[in-house]
Order: structure tokens, then sequence, then C-alpha cells
């Protein structure tokens, strides 16, 4: 039997904390989504002498007192997770402002390493640190490593598996006051369920920290509660500000004091001037609103329209399912099976394997991974806070603020996957505005690849199309940001240096969301072919379309677009997908096919996105965002049809 | 010159407000609330910053310098109140008048610098310049203003954060954005990017119209 060891890399964002994990682990690694959360976590296990070493890399937090959803999943897996060690992953750059981090995780009373991590590019820039000194100080071992050149990774494994007795943790001291008051605490908290120290839970009490106060209620310990408040009110009186603040600018004077005594400057060095222009010029005032065109342009125009939507779609559904997969199939089949209802089920116009399972794997799976290629690129090279910096001006006049890039940018992946991103936002205002747009205006890369092939031979269809829901975003958000109340909201991120992605990394991230998509998807596009089965056999999906395909005559549609709703309603990519189907058959005229494009973008989420807007929103809310972007998607359709139709009279 | 009672400055406040700012070389003792025979107004006039008859009282030349600086003062007052010290409501008038009569000649320029030189006082009234503050157009002293107010390469030390939530106060401060760290600014548009240490961060508006930095030169 092997000993196991348990390890958290714990970090600020953008510290190297994956890079160090890659060369700690190797590629031998699960990731998983955090139960309930759409936060990541990677996972691995190595083993290195006579132990077994299970590494986990948690996402970034600045404090244990959690701000966002990642910090509190951070969080979570070290009060929870019941850790040998921590591995506190800092840059060694930024030291004074990592280190507050460094004596909330010391106040756990978790054995930590610190590991100065990226002491390449502080060395460039002339910093030296002691590490020696700086291990004293802390009362923790201290290494300094190169992760993506594997420098320090023995060091760290060795002391992995060495005594954890050896160091004595130094704890900061804060002001009497409020050190009598956190020992007076820690001496009633008396069952500890946590492996953390009493110390740490008497500090977030102080801070009014939600989870242990709810906790502690519901424990039914109302004394500890009581006296934290007490204690609390005290200390506020005291130092007439907020705890959190007194807390905050104590650890960052001693983070500063200790930086003082051990990291010295020896010469005035400087980044790469190459990365130091990139981070410059990709959010420069001016230059930054071109390079973001481009991005946009390269990455989701022509990589994942052109690229994926195109070619990739082109080669799989012809080459592979239609003139291989699917004629041995259905011969296949017709011979094993003779029931006809069976036959249709599978192998007719709408089966699971000619219609569900090729849609899904010929024109969506190439598409969403082309975009969570490009996604991931974005998130791994520092491009995102930039692009929420350039925009957060412009997205103020729509209630919401550059954060709201992240989720908006990731539905033109997934929309279902955007909508439960949306928890990150700040506020129910700026969530609900959010959800909004994602529901009516942002097409998944599925419906955009397909509308991209549908429209790309026109461009004046093309730019109409875009054009609109342009318009469409801004007037809706803009209207949104008055009618929805709610608090104002601030906008502040850190701009991390850029950097070039792993592609190891984007690999992993890639294929993680994928398999998300997947078990997402691929059920309801099943279902979807049974629905329609059922329903053709039974006349009511006849009766749907009779029913959907009145108001649709009124704006100039002709039946079969009903269809294309029919399944739209399933998944928006799915209607999409029908759309390219008839398009091919030349059903339509262009005027019929812009009206149809823009309604179909507009129109239903996708019933995952229903759910998921139901499930982040709650059901009233839920039902008013989809019954408003219903009503509005005729609206819009019966408009363009009055002035492209009636008023212009024009055909495109 | 003589020291001046709280009750003869603001006597001299008033005047000077009323000549200057409402076209009223005069003031009536009902007015101005005081006795026609009043030590106040007697020990005014024999300063030699007030002349009177038997209804009303007027500024001389000297007094009008010497209101221009009480008014300076108050408003001076009530600007630090409000904009550092966070007093609202009523208690900024009572206040302020109390203060002024403390802001002797020296620290008043200072605390004219501290707050960067405001043109008006929070109700909106001008606030007479000192001397101070057309030296600072050459010399570029340093003060205290809200983080929007700099320009690009300009480099201070944040001194307090005021004017948002706990929460948002607190996410700022774990991010090393609080008082003491040194910012040098990088960007003001489309929104403010500045750098602490090797660490860049933007902010918006409303951040940056809360953090106040002392600017440094180099």
């Amino acid at each position: 039997m092997k000993n196991k060891i348990k390890v958290l890399l714990v970090g600020n964002p953008n510290v190297g904390k994956s890079a160090l994990f890659n060369a700690l682990t190797g590629k031998y690694v699960t990731v998983s989504n955090y139960p309930g959360t759409t936060v990541e976590y990677t996972e691995g296990e190595i083993s290195y002498k006579d132990y077994t070493i299970k590494i986990i890399d948690t996402p970034g937090m600045y404090s244990m007192l959690p701000i966002s959803e990642e910090e509190k999943v951070a969080r979570d897996l070290i009060i929870k997770g019941n850790p040998d060690w921590i591995v506190n992953v800092v840059d060694a750059k930024n030291l004074d402002r990592m280190l507050p981090l460094t004596f909330q995780l010391i106040d756990t009373g978790i054995p930590v390493i610190l590991v100065l991590n990226m002491m390449d590019e502080a060395k460039r820039m002339g910093i030296e640190i002691d590490s020696v000194k700086l291990s004293e100080l802390l009362g923790i071992p201290v290494i300094k490593a190169v992760s993506i050149k594997k420098e320090g990774i023995k060091e760290i494994l060795n002391l992995l598996i060495s005594d954890r007795g050896l160091y004595r943790q130094k704890s900061i001291n804060f002001d009497n006051e409020i050190e009598s008051e956190i020992q007076r605490l820690s001496d009633i908290i008396n069952n500890n369920d946590f492996k953390i120290s009493k110390r740490l839970i008497s500090i977030m009490l102080l801070q009014k920290d939600v989870e242990f106060l709810t906790l502690f209620e519901s424990e039914g310990k109302n004394d500890i509660i009581n006296f934290s408040d007490i204690s609390r009110r005290k200390l506020e009186e005291i130092f007439r500000v907020s705890l959190d603040y007194i807390f905050a600018l104590k650890r960052q004077l001693i983070a500063e004091e200790i930086t003082r005594k051990v990291l010295k400057k020896v010469s005035i060095g400087e980044e790469s001037r190459f990365i130091n222009f990139i981070s410059g010029i990709t959010i420069h005032k001016v230059w930054g609103y071109p390079i973001l065109f481009f991005v946009l342009y390269f990455g989701l125009y022509k990589f994942v329209g052109e690229f994926g939507a195109g070619i990739l779609v082109d080669f799989i559904e012809t080459n592979i399912f239609e003139e291989n997969l699917l004629p041995k199939l259905i011969v296949l089949i017709e011979k094993t099976i003779k029931n006809e209802y069976l036959k249709e089920l599978l192998i007719r116009d709408y089966g699971i394997i000619t219609l569900g399972i090729k849609y899904a794997i010929a024109i969506i799976l190439p598409i969403v991974t082309t975009f969570f290629l490009f996604f991931s690129i974005l998130e791994d090279s520092g491009y995102l806070p930039r692009l929420a910096f350039l925009l957060d001006r412009i997205f103020k006049k729509i209630g919401l603020t550059g954060k709201a890039v992240i989720p908006l940018v990731l539905g033109f992946g997934c929309d279902t996957m955007a909508t439960m991103v949306t928890r990150t936002l700040n506020t129910k205002k700026e969530r609900i505005i959010a959800t909004i747009l994602l529901s009516l205006a942002v097409p998944c890369s599925a419906q955009l690849g397909v509308m991209l092939a549908v429209l790309s031979n026109n461009s004046v269809l093309l730019s109409i199309w875009i054009f609109v829901l342009i318009i469409i975003f801004f007037i809706v958000g803009y209207f949104s940001k008055f009618y929805i109340k709610g608090e104002k909201t601030i906008f502040f991120v850190e701009i991390p240096p850029i950097r070039i992605p792993k592609l190891s990394n984007i690999i992993v991230k890639t294929y993680t969301r994928l398999v998300w998509y997947f078990k997402e998807v691929m059920p309801l596009f099943i279902y979807a072919s049974i629905f329609i089965w059922i329903g053709r056999i039974t006349g009511v999906f006849d009766l749907f379309l009779t029913i959907i395909a009145f108001p649709l005559q009124y704006i100039g549609l002709p039946y079969e677009s009903a269809k294309i709703f029919l399944f739209g309603f399933f998944r928006r990519d799915y209607g999409a997908a029908g759309l390219y189907d008839l398009h091919k058959q030349g059903v339509f005229n262009n005027n019929q096919l812009l009206i149809l494009s823009v309604m179909l973008t507009l129109f239903l989420p996708c019933i995952a996105q229903f759910i998921m807007t139901i499930k982040e929103r709650g059901l009233k809310m839920g039902l008013y965002i989809v019954s408003f972007v219903i009503v509005f998607s005729v609206l819009v359709g019966y408009l363009l049809h009055l002035i492209i139709n009636v008023i212009l009279g024009i055909t495109l | 010159m003589t020291e001046l009672k709280e009750k003869q400055e603001e006597i001299l406040e008033q005047l000077w407000v009323s000549k200057n700012e409402k076209n009223k070389l005069s003031v009536t003792y009902e007015v101005l609330g005081v006795q026609k025979n009043s030590e106040e107004i007697s020990l005014l006039e024999k300063e030699g910053l007030i002349e009177k008859d038997d209804e009303k009282v007027w500024l001389t030349e000297d007094g009008n310098k010497r209101g221009e600086k009480v008014v300076r003062r108050h408003r001076l007052a009530e600007k630090l109140l409000v904009d550092v010290i966070d007093v609202s409501g009523k208690e900024i008038h009572d206040t302020a008048c109390k203060l002024e009569h403390f802001l002797k000649e020296g620290i008043e320029d200072k605390v004219c610098t501290l707050l960067g030189h405001p043109k008006t006082c929070p109700h909106g009234n001008r606030i007479p310049p000192g001397s101070c503050c057309n030296l600072d157009v050459k010399v570029g002293d340093k003060y205290v203003v809200p983080l929007s107010n700099l320009k690009f390469g300009q480099k201070g030390k944040i001194v307090f954060i005021s004017g948002i939530s706990d929460k948002n106060l607190q996410s700022l401060a774990s991010m090393g954005i609080l008082p003491g760290a040194k910012i040098v600014v990088k960007q003001t548009f489309p929104s403010y990017l500045f750098g602490i240490g090797n660490s860049e961060f933007a902010v918006d508006k409303t951040v940056a119209d809360a953090v106040y930095v002392r600017i440094e030169k180099d």
C-alpha cells in the first residue's frame, strides 16, 4: 500500500498555477466541474517514491473571503477538501501583492509551501528574492520555480513527502483589540468540523462570512453567532470602518514590510519587449479596437465560420456521412430490421441516425469544437480581460459591465453554457439583461455556423442579418437598462500580461467543454427525433406544423419553414440545421431566407437553454423572458416583411 | 492683523456674499442679526474693515479682502467635510463655521492643495482662489484627487477609498488596491488602467472616482 498525500495548488489568478500543475502531474489529468457550478478544476495523480500524490489545481482566488464563484470553489476545496498540503503559488514579480493570501493560508493551520513561480521573468526584470529569509519570516518552506521549464519541481515533490511537522507557521498579528476578540471567539468554537484553524474561522466570522454564519446557525450555535456579532460591533466602533478593510490593510502592510526585507532589485531589467508591446497594444485606446475586430473576424468568422462550419462540416457531412457511413448503415438496418415504424425511427427523414446523430456529429461537432478552441485560446492568452476593458464603456450603455463579455462571447459557442455563466456577473440586474440578450440576439456557434454557411454566398443578406442583430442587441439592451430595476454596478478587473497559450492546456480545456456540451446535447437530439417520430405517427406533428405555418404566411414564409421552428424548439442549432437542409433544396427565395434567418436567430432558445434560464433566473422570470423572445422575434419578422416586401418591394 | 472672533468672521462673510454674489452693497443690522452698537460692529469698524450708518453696514476695501478669505476658508472647510470626512446634511454648515475659524493661513492653503484646488464648494458656490491655486498650475504640487483626475503617466499613492460598497471595497482590497499602494496611470480611455507594482488593473469611472490618490512627482 502506498501512502497517499493530497495537495491543493492555490493562488491568485494568472500566477502560472496550471503550468505548475502540468509540470507536477504530466498528462494524467481529469477536469471536472465543481458540483453545482460552472467552475472547472483539474485533478491529477502521480506516483513519487513510495507515495501517491493527488494534486488539485484550484481556481484563482484573491482572498479567503470569497467574492466570485471561482473563489468560493477554491475556498471550499481548502476548508472541506481536507488537504495534507497547500502549495501556494505566487508570481515572484508581485510578491508584495500575493503575500496577503499567503498569510490567510497560513492561518488555516494546514501546512503551506510557498512557490515563487515565474522566477525567470522576475530575474529578467532584475528582481532577486532571498528565499531562505522569506522562509524564516513566514515559518514555511519557500521554493523558487520556473514551472514551464520544470525548474523547482523536484524540490516541491520532495517537500510534499517530507515531515510536515518540521515547520512552525507564523501567523501575522493584528492590533491587540482584534487579537483578543479573535482569541475569545476561538475559545467558544468548541467542536471544529473543519480541518482548518479556529483562528481563521473566528476571523471569518468577524468579517461576516455568510457560509460560516449559516453553518453555525443551522447547528443551532446561536451563542457563537451572537458573540461574533458583539465582537464585530465592538471592533467596528473602535476602528470606525469595515473590518474587512482593517484586515486587508494590515496584511498588505506586513506584506510590504516582508517584501522589503527579502526582495532586491539588482538591475533594471525589462520584460520581453515583444510581449510588452502586444500587452499594451491590445488595450490601446485606438489600436485596441481594430485588433478586437480582427480577433473576432479571424476567430469567429474565418476559423469557426468558414473553417469549422464550412470546410469541416462539408467534409464530415458529405465525405464521411453521406457518402460512406449513412448508406452502409441504412443498408445494414434495412436488412436486419423489418418493422417499418422502427425503420422510420432510425433511418427515415427524421430518424435518430439520419437526422439526430447526423446533425450532432456532422454539423454541430465541428462547429463547437472550433469555437471552443478559439475561446480557450482567448482565455489562456489573457485577452478576455482586455476585451472586458475595451467594451466596458459600451456595455454600460446596456446596463452591463465589461465583465459580461465572458458570458456573451461564450454565448457564441453555446448559449446554454453562457446562461449558466451569467452567474459570475455581479448584480441580479446584469444577470437578467445578459440572459435576455443571450436568449434573443446572440446566436450560438452551431446556429452561427449554419447561418454563415447559408448566407455567406450572398454578402448583402449576410450584412443585413448581422446589422439587424447588432441593432436589436443594443436596442433591447438599452431599454432593459431602464426597465429592469436594480443596483448600479461597477467594473474592475486585473489585466494580466499577454501570454502565449500552452497547447496542452488549450486541448484539455476544449475537450472538457466538448464533453459537457455533448452530455447536454446528444440526448436532446435523440429525443427530438423520437418526439418527431411519435408526432408523425400520431399526426400531432402535422397539426403543429399547420398551427405554426398559419402566422408565418402573413410574413410571406412558405409552409416548410414551420418545420424549422418546430425543430428549433428542441435546439436552436437543430432548427438552423433544418434551415440549412431546406435551403440546399432551394425552397426559399432570398427575401424569405433573410427574414427566416433573422427570426430563427431571435426565436426561442433551445429547450436546454430554456431549462437553464428557468434554473438560473427562476420560473417566473424565465417564462417572461421566453414569452418576450417569441413575441419579439415574430414582430421583427413581420416588420422586416413589411419593409422589404411591402414598402420597398425589392428582391434581394 | 488682529484675530477676529467667530461672530465677526460671520458678519464679514455675510457682507462679502451680499456684495460679491448678490450685488447688494450694504446689509441692514436686522438682516445681520446684530445691534448697531454691538461690540462686534464697533470692533470691525475700528479695524477699518467696515463702514456704517444708522441702518446698514458695508465693507471697506480691506474688509472685502478679509471677507473673501473668510468665505474661502468656509467653503474649503465644507469641501473637506463632504469630500474627505463624509459629513452630510445640516452638520456641514455648522461644522464648517467652526472649522473655518481654525484654518489659519498656510493651513488653509494646505487643505486647498489636499483637495486639489477645488473651484466650487459642495453647494456649487465659487471658492475664491488663494495664492496656492495659481502656484499649482506651474509647480504641479502634490495633492489628493480621485484617480479619475490623473493623466496618463502620472504617479501617486492611494490615500483612501470612499463612496463604494463594503463588498466592493473588500474585493479591491484583496486585489491589492489599498491605501498606501503606489500607482501609475497607464490609460484613461475607454476606462482607467493603472499599474501597482508589476500588475495592471482596469477600473471604470465609478471606481476611479472613489480611489483618492496623492499625486507624486518623479
